[in-house]
């Protein structure tokens, strides 16, 4: 009976429970995740971009994906060249309808030359049965027998030298290496969701709590800290990662056609590899796209400061800055008429800038562009100006290195 | 002869039938300056839309008992909230299995999926996007419900105007939409479910909602689109949501009928109408059994068609083809209802104890198998020996519907034919009771020793108390051949009648019924149109 009334706790549940003090809980894909362990998110996002963070990111959707023909299946499903994608190399991707229009995002790893693991934010063990009839291929949901863990920030890569038993100095950028950590099979790929240096560590559910407890270890002098998923929205914000249902609506949710986007749109044209043999889902539409152009494009938008602090002087305040990303949709302006929104707006405590992931209708997206962010200052509409930027906002030089 | 008429009894409308859409129909008369009087047969209001004590401080929600299809433009319109209006949130249902476990389904969606991933993972994924597809589809179809049919043989302007909008609103949503919708009015619940799940317990569930209040198993063609008439509910712009009036349905008539007092509509009880007076050719009042005659410009049905047409009015007022149509039109009644007081609340095997779950629906519909058996035996006029039962607890709902501590049940039951065979007796109705009984105690072995009283109602029962020919909830089933520019009858959509004066608005014309007074006050506005 117990679950029945409840959402799912993660494998590290009793561990993060223990360091929740505020009782800040979110929903996250039929979990219970932390939002933050303390009452505000700075110790935790300054240890993102200072330290090392240590996040449960475990209701991630994990699929498995083997056999034959699991290159081919992924190949069909995803707009990137599998082929391509080496033992042991991690790629992110979306994947779209047979319109071209997104219906999540997520990575897919190479394991082996016929395994893959896939991780994706909604369930998507339809969809890969849809596509896989007559292939020769077995699809196994593993999310709740495999627990993850991002470890993000410019110490991470020293934490795990600590305690894992080989060094993970050689795993390049989006690959992944198989390790030991506190005596427990591991895979750890060099990937996360804060624009910084960072890497996911994968293991069986059963082994969760060991290997947190290593790492909680590993990382006392390193200043490491759980961090709730409140930072890392901050942190996702400034790297120009956008995310599932609040930036942009699955093609199988949304209500009317205006909700869904194209990968194109949602600046992912990089993955889309047109010059690979074949077939795949939504690249007649792809195509088109990519000849015809696209009518919007999510890109980034920088409040100015001074415009903000006219905004809230003329009341006689100080600019009132929120204390995390907002997930509200606000209207982005251009010479006073609406050309776009904004679908979520952060303070970076590391650029000291007002930011924003926006969606402008062509021409404005163009980086240069003089738009204008809607606030509420003392309950009135105001127009804070800003420039349109290229993504990501915030890219340190060691996140590659 | 002409009769001497005072004052008093001279109105500018008459409507025959004070269940919900009569009621409707009358306040929006009312609130349009019309003088109404709505007749009553019974000495209550509601229709099948009653709340009655049949023992001593239990109160049953008799006929119908969930709320989700009331329009919200007649909330509105109306008032209803402030004259009392209350929908109660009931929020799951719970399907017993026969192996002693169970399938869950909440209002919340992470929780279903999970409840529904331990049955099927795959069941799990595609009921997320099955709910988005039906609810789409719905959305897309709603708009049709709160149109006057235009009828697609004319050359008037306005059903040519009709049909353009019709076809600009079709042509607006989109090839893989039309095409969706056509299969859904085409399938049956049985085929569109196989094309999305597996478990017995989950299909069987859903196929129900496509075989109430029609006499169809979820084999038979058509019975998605009833399945898809259920999608169509919505409570406070929420779609799909199902709730339970305080007071049971009995409490939407009462808000409905205070509503329309305060906007001067009379409502007489006790006030069984005989006769359609007509005069020169016209409706020109009603006669009462007791004698009396009322006179108005316009009089309005919202009894059933067959009693509407067949026996308010001679026949000699009509053509051939639309009294043949009239008489076409199927109204088999299938379903009944046993209301049961009880002294505990009845204890499911599969769920012990009282949870969150007793707060919603309970389902006996283990599989698709076991409604079409159902079915079988309901088709060559018997009853079915292990019918589909929906229950509710309404005491878990709204505490004032029976005394502290006990609780009252409603149990809607299908399949019981109308013409079972060698007709209805009360062997047949206590067996009737008796089957119902022994079905819920195969999964609530205490509901017996909990019986403090139980009312059965057999389709017969339906026809003898709320006045409906062959005691179908609908007033004739929701079948495609009924529905739209077809319901009542071809040319006669648009609740007007070959008699002029006399127009017809209830669960018998566009769009149908299931307490959504869209029939009573589409026809209010159609005679507010023929008025000027």
């Amino acid at each position: 009976m117990t679950g029945l009334y409840e959402l799912k706790r993660t494998p590290f549940h009793e561990r993060t429970a223990a360091l929740c003090l505020p009782q800040n809980w979110r929903r996250w894909a039929g979990h219970i995740a932390v939002g933050s362990y303390d009452l505000g998110l700075e110790r935790e996002y300054w240890a993102i971009r200072n330290g090392a963070a240590l996040i449960d990111v475990s209701p991630l959707m994990k699929y498995l994906i083997e056999g034959p023909d699991a290159a081919r299946l992924l190949d069909k499903v995803t707009p990137r060249n599998i082929a391509r994608l080496a033992i042991g190399q991690v790629y992110y991707t979306g994947w779209c309808d047979d319109e071209g229009k997104l219906l999540d995002d997520g990575t897919v790893t190479r394991l082996g030359e016929t395994s893959f693991r896939l991780t994706s934010a909604e369930p998507s063990l339809r969809w890969l049965h849809m596509n896989a009839v007559g292939m020769d291929v077995t699809i196994t949901e593993r999310t709740d027998q495999m627990a993850a863990l991002s470890l993000q920030g410019p110490k991470s890569r020293a934490v795990l030298n600590r305690c894992c038993d080989t060094t993970v100095d050689g795993i390049k950028f989006f690959r992944m290496a198989p390790n030991v950590l506190a005596g427990r099979t591991v895979t750890i790929s060099r990937t996360g969701y804060t624009g910084d240096l960072g890497y996911e560590i994968w293991m069986d559910a059963a082994d969760a709590l060991p290997v947190w407890d290593a790492l909680m270890a590993a990382g006392g002098d390193y200043g490491i800290a759980a961090c709730g998923i409140l930072a890392m929205d901050m942190a996702r914000v400034e790297a120009g990662l956008f995310m599932l249902d609040v930036d942009y609506t699955s093609a199988t949710h949304a209500w009317i056609p205006g909700q869904k986007s194209s990968p194109y749109e949602m600046g992912l044209g990089w993955t889309i590899a047109l010059d690979k043999p074949g077939y795949f889902v939504g690249r007649r539409a792809l195509e088109r796209e990519a000849r015809e152009g696209s009518a919007w494009k999510m890109v980034g938008l920088e409040v100015d400061w001074e415009g903000l602090e006219r905004l809230y002087a003329a009341v006689g305040l100080p600019p009132q800055i929120p204390a995390m990303a907002v997930r509200g949709s606000l209207p982005v302006r251009h010479d006073g008429r609406q050309v776009g929104y904004a679908s979520t707006s952060t303070w970076s405590p590391v650029l000291k800038k007002y930011i924003a992931l926006v969606h402008l209708q062509r021409p404005y997206y163009e980086p240069g562009t003089r738009v204008s962010l809607e606030i509420t200052v003392e309950h009135h509409r105001r127009h804070a100006p800003g420039t349109v930027v290229a993504l990501p906002f915030y890219e340190p030089e060691w996140k590659r290195k | 002869m002409e009769t001497q008429v005072t004052g008093a009894s001279r109105y500018d409308a008459i409507v025959i039938g004070a269940g919900h859409n009569g009621l409707i129909a009358g306040a929006y008369l009312a609130r349009a300056g019309r003088k109404v009087v709505v007749l009553e047969r019974r000495d209550v209001v509601g229709g099948a839309a009653v709340t009655e004590e049949i023992f001593p401080g239990y109160r049953f929600t008799e006929f119908s008992y969930v709320v989700s299809l009331l329009r919200p433009e007649i909330i509105r319109d109306l008032e209803l909230p402030r004259h009392g209006l209350k929908i109660l949130p009931l929020p799951s249902t719970v399907t017993p299995m026969d192996n002693g476990d169970y399938l869950a389904a909440w209002d919340d969606h992470d929780l279903t999926r999970r409840e529904l991933y331990r049955h099927s993972p795959r069941d799990a994924e595609a009921a997320d996007e099955y709910s988005r597809v039906m609810a789409r589809a719905a959305k897309a179809i709603k708009p049709v419900i709160g149109l006057v049919p235009p009828d697609p043989s004319s050359l008037s302007w306005r059903d040519l105007r009709g049909l353009l909008k019709l076809g600009a609103y079709g042509a607006s949503l989109g090839e893989s939409e039309i095409y969706r919708i056509a299969k859904l009015v085409t399938q049956s619940s049985a085929d569109l479910l196989d094309e999305w799940f597996e478990f017995d317990a989950l299909k069987g569930t859903k196929s129900a909602s496509g075989i109430i209040g029609t006499f169809l198993g979820p084999r038979s063609p058509g019975t998605a689109y009833v399945l898809l008439h259920h999608y169509m509910g919505e409570i406070d712009g929420a779609f799909r949501a199902w709730g339970f009036a305080k007071n049971g349905t009995g409490g939407v008539s009462a808000a409905i009928a205070s509503s329309a007092r305060a906007l001067g509509v009379e409502i007489r009880t006790g006030a069984a109408v005989e006769k359609v007076v007509v005069r020169g050719g016209r409706a020109a009042g009603v006669a009462l059994a007791n004698g009396d005659e009322l006179h108005a410009k316009v009089v309005m049905s919202a009894a059933d068609p067959k009693r509407s047409f067949l026996q308010f009015v001679d026949a000699q007022h009509f053509p051939d083809e639309f009294t043949q149509a009239i008489r076409d039109f199927r109204v088999r009644g299938s379903s009944g209802k046993v209301n049961i007081a009880l002294s505990e609340l009845p204890q499911f095997t599969c769920l012990p104890g009282e949870g969150p779950l007793h707060r919603g629906a309970i389902s006996i519909s283990p599989s698709i198998d076991y409604i079409e058996r159902a079915y079988d035996e309901a088709k060559y006029g018997q009853l079915s020996r292990r019918p589909y039962i929906d229950m509710i607890i309404p005491s878990m709902i709204d505490r004032d519907m029976a005394p502290p501590g006990h609780h009252v049940m409603s149990c809607f039951v299908q399949y019981a034919p109308y013409d079972i065979e060698g007709g209805w007796d009360d062997a047949k109705r206590d067996a009737f009771g008796e089957t119902v009984i022994d079905t819920i105690e195969r999964y609530a072995p205490n509901i017996r020793r909990a019986i403090v009283g139980k009312q059965v109602i057999t389709p017969k029962d339906i026809e003898r108390i709320a006045g409906i020919t062959g005691g179908n909830i609908f007033h004739g089933e929701l079948l495609l051949h009924q529905l739209f520019f077809l319901r009542p009858a071809p040319q006669w959509a648009d609740f007007r009648t070959p008699l002029p004066g006399y127009y017809f608005g209830a669960s018998g014309a566009h769009p149908g019924g299931g307490v959504m007074g869209a029939a009573g006050k589409l026809a209010a506005t159609e005679i507010l149109r023929d008025w000027r």
